[in-house]
């Protein structure tokens, strides 16, 4: 039966059942999730996603984790992944959100539709209450065919009823007509759970099946579905009082453009001062110069260095000025690391508060001049952590065009928190003045690049359609376990290549070809763009990584060698042109190679010549 | 009318979304032909927010143009 399961990255063992927990978006999955299994938990990541699944025991059983979805299909990775781990589970335990029943129960009727058997916690039971709803749990559960527990679960109430429950999932009342469709096409498939989903015309189940000349029936589904949960919803809630509470109101706040762009600066400036100031100089002020620049580096120095002379190049590339014992860990975890793990932070409360979508309808306007709609504010975020997660999520973009719009734009004009790390520590002593010449150059880019992209790219962009989830009090526990998970993923992803850029900048030093190299490009680097012939170094080293770059901008600097105007040329420069070799590959991965050759050369030309230009003017 | 053409505060009755895909993700979270929905924001020729009892939804005002519905 599982021979369709593309699941593999998940251990079960043999007689264990696969207890899944699904939910929408924000439902408080997580809470559930920690309660029923403790401290051990493993976390494995979706292949070709950015999508971490969590996993641990339950007695003898395994409990699985889900992205938040609104439904099981294929819509974008979250479904996908959702999708297979929801059609393989043996026991659904179902999140629903107690105040958004109309769209909480579409998921929990197709799940039951599916026939699964299935537990539904009634989560947020204290905000019902606070709305002025009121609840009929019983007919709920009556109307279901299956159990419902009311749960409050941030508070911790009802959790232990629910996992008394797990036991005594039951499949529920499924709607009449969509288990006649099944029982047509059910002999195309496995089991029965995937027939309804091959009835809804599921492209992966289509194409893993083979089914051929199939015609499903996917919008008669969703309807009988949608006319049955309204129905139910009507008989179960009554509404008592129709007061907005406060974070409705605050809700509506972050919406209308008047209060919220004020409440948007405001984030941008509080992010600002937390990441750009006190973590960039502060701490990194702490990790970078005295922890690993002086603890560690002296440490290494009277232990390995004692057996290598640094004018070997063995020497040079293990302790030398780029050494993979020396700098990588340095600026590794010295000064990376802790701007990574602040913008995730950040970046992980607005996701957890529900303000990410309202920025994203807020912005809409504004987006759509650049052929996006104010979903891409999504990736455009997340880019600022790393370009490299970002590229992969243009997924959830609805057409090829916004997905090269956005690549582009992300490719070009927004640096990442490693690199704004480095950018920032150089630019803040050369003042104000310097801070706005440098954001007005990247951004003028940044609009002219996807204004210019909108006018002359055929075809259209999707339009806007998102939830608005309520506003939450961010739960700190989700919040740092989600920052750690990304700042491992980051880790990863970076190390190999400050190892391979540490390993190549040193060997064409030692060699003398960086030395050439900059030479050859002296007229370009010292007559078109005014700058000490020595840059074109740091933009070797920056098409490594653009943080590799400007740390090596870092350097000239610190010797003298670029005033603040040439300063600001070389890191417009660095900015906007290409993201790291991590970003390249995943870019030619997600893109077609015609594409991703125009935005990787499109970007060096767009960065080169925009320099230029800059420097005629000030320097 | 159309979607856009809605103000705030106003009671609507979607008539016609007219593309399948926009159709099939909009069912999901409760908009649909012939779901009541109320208007609950306008953003200055930005999205229009739909409302449900608690669910809210924004709408590119694009999209919006294309949405059939009439007041009720």
């Amino acid at each position: 039966m599982d021979c369709h399961n593309p699941i593999t990255t998940i251990d079960v063992p043999e007689n264990a059942k696969k207890i899944v927990l699904a939910g929408n978006p924000n439902v408080g999955k997580s809470v559930f999730f920690n309660y029923l299994t403790g401290l051990y938990v493993d976390v494995s990541n979706f292949p070709g996603t950015t999508i971490d699944i969590s996993s641990g025991k339950f007695n003898n059983d395994v409990i699985m984790d889900t992205p938040g979805v609104y439904g099981v299909s294929s819509f974008n990775d979250e479904e996908r992944v959702a999708r297979d781990i929801i059609l393989y589970a043996d026991v659904i335990l179902n999140i629903v959100d107690a105040v958004h029943l109309e769209r909480d129960l579409f998921l929990t009727q197709q799940i039951i539709d599916m026939g699964k058997p299935v537990v539904v916690a009634l989560n947020m039971m204290d905000d019902v209450k606070r709305n002025g709803l009121k609840i009929d749990i019983d007919l709920l559960s009556k109307e279901l065919g299956v159990e419902v527990i009311p749960t409050t679960a941030i508070k911790g109430e009802g959790l232990d009823k629910v996992k008394e429950a797990i036991s005594r999932a039951r499949t529920g009342n499924r709607i009449k007509e969509i288990k006649e469709i099944i029982d047509k096409v059910k002999d195309n498939v496995d089991t029965e759970s995937e027939a309804l989903l091959l009835a809804e015309e599921d492209e992966n189940i289509i194409a893993r099946h083979n089914v051929k000349d199939f015609k499903g029936e996917r919008e008669h589904i969703y309807k009988l579905r949608r006319n049955r949960v309204d129905k139910i919803v009507d008989k179960i809630i009554t509404e008592t009082n129709k007061d907005a509470s406060f974070k409705i109101k605050l809700g509506r706040m972050m919406l209308k453009p008047i209060t919220g762009i004020p409440i948007l600066l405001a984030a941008l400036y509080i992010m600002y001062k937390a990441i750009g100031v006190f973590v960039a100089q502060t701490v990194v002020g702490i990790t970078e110069e005295i922890i690993m620049g002086e603890y560690y580096y002296n440490f290494i120095m009277n232990t390995v260095g004692k057996f290598f002379n640094d004018t070997t190049l063995i020497g040079q590339l293990l302790i030398g000025e780029f050494g993979l014992i020396t700098m990588v860990p340095i600026y590794i975890f010295g000064l990376l690391l802790p701007l990574v793990v602040g913008f995730y932070f950040f970046l992980s409360l607005m996701e957890d508060s529900g303000y990410l979508p309202r920025i994203a309808a807020l912005v809409d306007r504004a987006l759509t001049t650049l052929g996006l709609n104010g979903r891409a504010i999504i990736p455009m975020i997340l880019g600022f952590g790393c370009v490299t997660m970002a590229t992969i999520t243009t997924r959830l973009l609805g057409s090829k065009r916004e997905k090269f719009i956005a690549t582009m734009l992300l490719g070009l004009a927004i640096p990442c928190s490693a690199q704004l790390g480095v950018i920032m520590g150089l630019i803040a002593p050369l003042g104000l003045k310097a801070f706005i010449i440098y954001s007005a150059t990247i951004f003028a880019v940044f609009v002219i690049t996807g204004t210019l992209l909108n006018k002359l790219m055929p075809g259209e962009s999707t339009d806007l359609l998102i939830d608005l989830p309520p506003l939450r009090l961010p739960k700190i526990n989700n919040v740092l376990k989600k920052t750690y998970l990304k700042s491992v993923m980051f880790l990863k992803e970076a190390t190999p290549l400050f190892i391979v850029g540490g390993l190549l900048i040193t060997v064409l030093q030692y060699t003398g070809l960086l030395d050439s190299i900059a030479s050859t490009l002296e007229p370009f680097t010292v007559g078109f763009l005014k700058l000490h012939p020595k840059v074109s170094q740091a933009f070797i080293m920056g098409i490594v990584r653009r943080d590799f770059g400007a740390a090596g901008l870092n350097d000239l600097a610190s010797q003298g060698l670029l005033n603040g105007p040439q300063l600001i040329v070389s890191l417009v420069a660095i900015t906007l042109f290409v993201p790291c070799i991590a970003a390249i590959m995943v870019i030619f991965k997600e893109r077609s190679w015609q594409e991703s050759a125009l935005i990787y050369i499109g970007s060096f030309i767009i960065s080169f010549l925009t320099a230029g230009i800059l420097a005629q003017f000030i320097v | 009318m159309t979607l856009d053409s809605a103000n705030k505060g106003q009671k609507i009755e979607i008539i016609n979304i007219p593309d399948a895909n926009i159709r099939v993700q909009a069912i999901r979270l409760g908009i649909y032909e012939g779901s009541k929905l109320i208007c609950s924001e306008k953003l200055p020729a930005g999205p229009v927010i739909l409302q449900n009892r608690m669910q809210e939804i924004a709408i590119g005002r694009n999209l919006a143009r294309k949405i059939k519905v009439k007041l009720v």
